[in-house]
């Protein structure tokens, strides 16, 4: 009976790993195919790369992409990274339910609504005090930020509210003042929480659609912008090629976190 | 962890609410003062503020004009007189329109539908990866966030390429005899289920792993000795005790897949209805501004806030 029930559980579960992997690796097989059309095999080739790289419009939205990634995640990190203190480490103070219920809430807000509400503020704030004059980076680089802040404001509070205060207490009683306890204790605790929380905002920057088509204006395409549209008129294998790039950084970045992993785990071994 | 900490100042705090509040804007120090509302502001500015806008906009009539609305209020120069004007007509037409009922309905019915196929998919990957050895716990991990990690819109496209009439399915079950005619999948409802299911399974596998890595081993024990049949103990313990995990699970594929707008935009037929999608055209197709707002104002009220409560009682914040 127990044999009976692993091996449907062991079926179910690779049909499962099968079908979140089959369309990953259709698409990057298919990024060296010589043929232009997708199901007509053609032999290996890599003009499709020589193509995506010669693609102009793709570059730039590409580069546009990520310098908003980069800044917004910073951003992100300082303001979630603060927020996430506040709510695990600063005790009561009057307001604290609103905020905590305020910084839960992008998580799950839809991104139409996200989006739609955040241009129909920008566009009201130009009207009101001609502040931001249009739409571009700076105002997708705001709505990043905001929805990123809360995924970091998350990671932090639960790294904080699981560890130990006792190392904090100790350097408050030798005297420590409140700034120097979180530039030289709280922060370097915490830096494994703030360091994914940026990553998390990077990707979750880079990805984003439909927020990024509210809040840009016209001539600031990011790179899902200028992949939908391509998507949308039909057939273009430069995509597959830049899809296969995405995905091999990923799996490289994911390789070596796991390597990382089981180095630290080795050396607590030993240390035991 | 409501206990005061660290940084607060010792002394006896006064009961009631009002002289409590006084109380505790006093002993605020500047530097706490600026640590906390730097987060707060920023939020009420670029999250809580814009719902309010969003609102006012809904009681505004589209006109061609920048921005494409019009002014609530209305000044009159010569009686220098300002009057209100609230046009209810976007709400009157949401709900004698059966189109909007509709696409609310077939939102929720897409994404519940959805959810519950994640649910299936999912629930063997996270029960064989919170029984796995450690190692290859964080091998098969690393397999479920992968995807997660990559583009959406490209795991999207990858599907286009899956479910097209000359896709790789079809020339699959053609080449096999399986069908004699291709099958028409994309754009189709069909197509949309997957295209959730597919880009969603890793927000279910996770909190369901996260459940179940937790779970006491020794109550299935303890159930076998008894002589309960497999099927017994998994309906009678292991599916009870993964219940959080399974609510948080669904939750975080059932509330942004109400909202999806990319998924049925491209693996959707032009008769997939889903209110994400209507916001999005009233929006750029049609310009009609305060009719969009309408449309989210609703949809925040009628989905949105309803779950968000749901998942700040106390089942709800253990599960998330």
């Amino acid at each position: 009976m127990q044999q009976r029930k692993s091996l449907f559980l062991n079926t179910s579960a690779t049909l499962g790993f099968i079908f979140l992997y089959a369309p990953i690796i259709a698409l990057i097989v298919y990024s060296f195919n010589k043929s232009k059309l997708v199901t007509v095999w053609g032999g290996w080739s890599l003009k499709w790369y020589s193509a995506l790289f010669n693609n102009e419009q793709i570059m730039t939205a590409a580069w546009l992409s990520l310098k908003v990634a980069f800044i917004s995640a910073s951003v992100a990190v300082v303001l979630g990274t603060l927020a996430g203190f506040v709510l695990s480490r600063m005790g009561r103070f009057p307001g604290k339910l609103v905020l905590s219920g305020w910084i839960t809430a992008p998580l799950v807000m839809p991104e139409v609504i996200t989006g739609l509400s955040l241009l129909l503020l920008f566009v009201a704030m130009e009207g009101a005090f001609g502040w931001p004059s249009g739409r571009g980076i700076g105002t997708i680089i705001i709505a990043h930020s905001t929805f990123c802040l809360a995924y970091v404001a998350v990671i932090v509070q639960s790294r904080l509210s699981a560890m130990d205060e006792s190392l904090e207490e100790a350097a408050m009683d030798l005297g420590a003042k409140p700034f120097s306890l979180f530039f030289l204790v709280t922060l370097p605790l915490i830096s494994p929480a703030i360091i994914s929380g940026w990553l998390l905002s990077f990707t979750l920057s880079l990805d984003d659609l439909v927020i990024a088509s509210f809040v840009s204006g016209p001539g600031n395409s990011t790179l899902p912008m200028v992949i939908f549209s391509k998507v949308r008129l039909g057939v273009t294998p430069e995509v597959n090629a830049l899809a296969t790039i995405m995905i091999g950084i990923v799996a490289l970045g994911v390789v070596g976190a796991i390597w990382q992993m089981r180095r630290q785990n080795r050396m607590m071994n030993r240390l035991d | 962890m409501n206990a005061p900490v660290s940084l607060n100042i010792p002394g006896q705090k006064p009961v009631s609410g009002l002289g409590r509040l006084i109380y505790s804007l006093r002993h605020l120090s500047i530097g706490r003062w600026t640590v906390i509302s730097l987060p707060s502001l920023w939020l009420a500015v670029f999250f809580f503020v814009p719902f309010l806008v969003v609102f006012k906009i809904s009681l505004a009539e589209p006109t061609i004009s920048i921005p494409p609305y019009s002014s609530l209020l209305e000044w009159d120069p010569e009686e220098s007189f300002a009057t209100l004007k609230l046009n209810l007509g976007n709400y009157i037409y949401l709900f004698e329109d059966t189109f909007y009922l509709e696409a609310y309905l077939s939102s929720i019915r897409i994404a519940a539908v959805s959810t519950f196929f994640t649910l299936l998919v999912a629930f063997p990957m996270a029960y064989l990866i919170a029984r796995s050895k450690s190692t290859t716990r964080i091998l098969l991990l690393s397999l479920v966030i992968l995807p997660f990690w990559t583009s959406f819109l490209l795991r999207v496209y990858a599907w286009m390429g899956f479910l097209k009439k000359n896709g790789l399915i079809n020339e699959f079950l053609l080449s096999f005899g399986i069908i004699d005619q291709p099958l028409t999948m994309l754009q189709t409802d069909f197509a949309v289920y997957i295209g959730i299911v597919y880009t969603y399974l890793p927000f279910m596998v996770l909190p369901l792993y996260t459940a179940l890595e937790k779970m006491d081993i020794t109550l299935l024990e303890a159930a076998e000795d008894l002589g309960g049949r497999p099927m017994q103990n998994f309906f009678l313990i292991t599916l009870p005790l993964a219940i959080p995990g399974i609510i948080a699970g669904c939750l975080l594929v059932f509330i942004p897949a109400v909202g999806e707008y990319v998924i049925p935009a491209l693996l959707g037929g032009s008769d997939t209805l889903m209110i994400g999608k209507v916001l999005w055209d009233e929006f750029f197709l049609n310009r009609d501004w305060p009719m969009a707002s309408a449309v989210a104002t609703v949809m925040l009220i009628v989905l949105v806030l309803p779950i968000m409560l749901i998942r700040n009682t106390n089942s709800g914040k253990e599960a998330f």
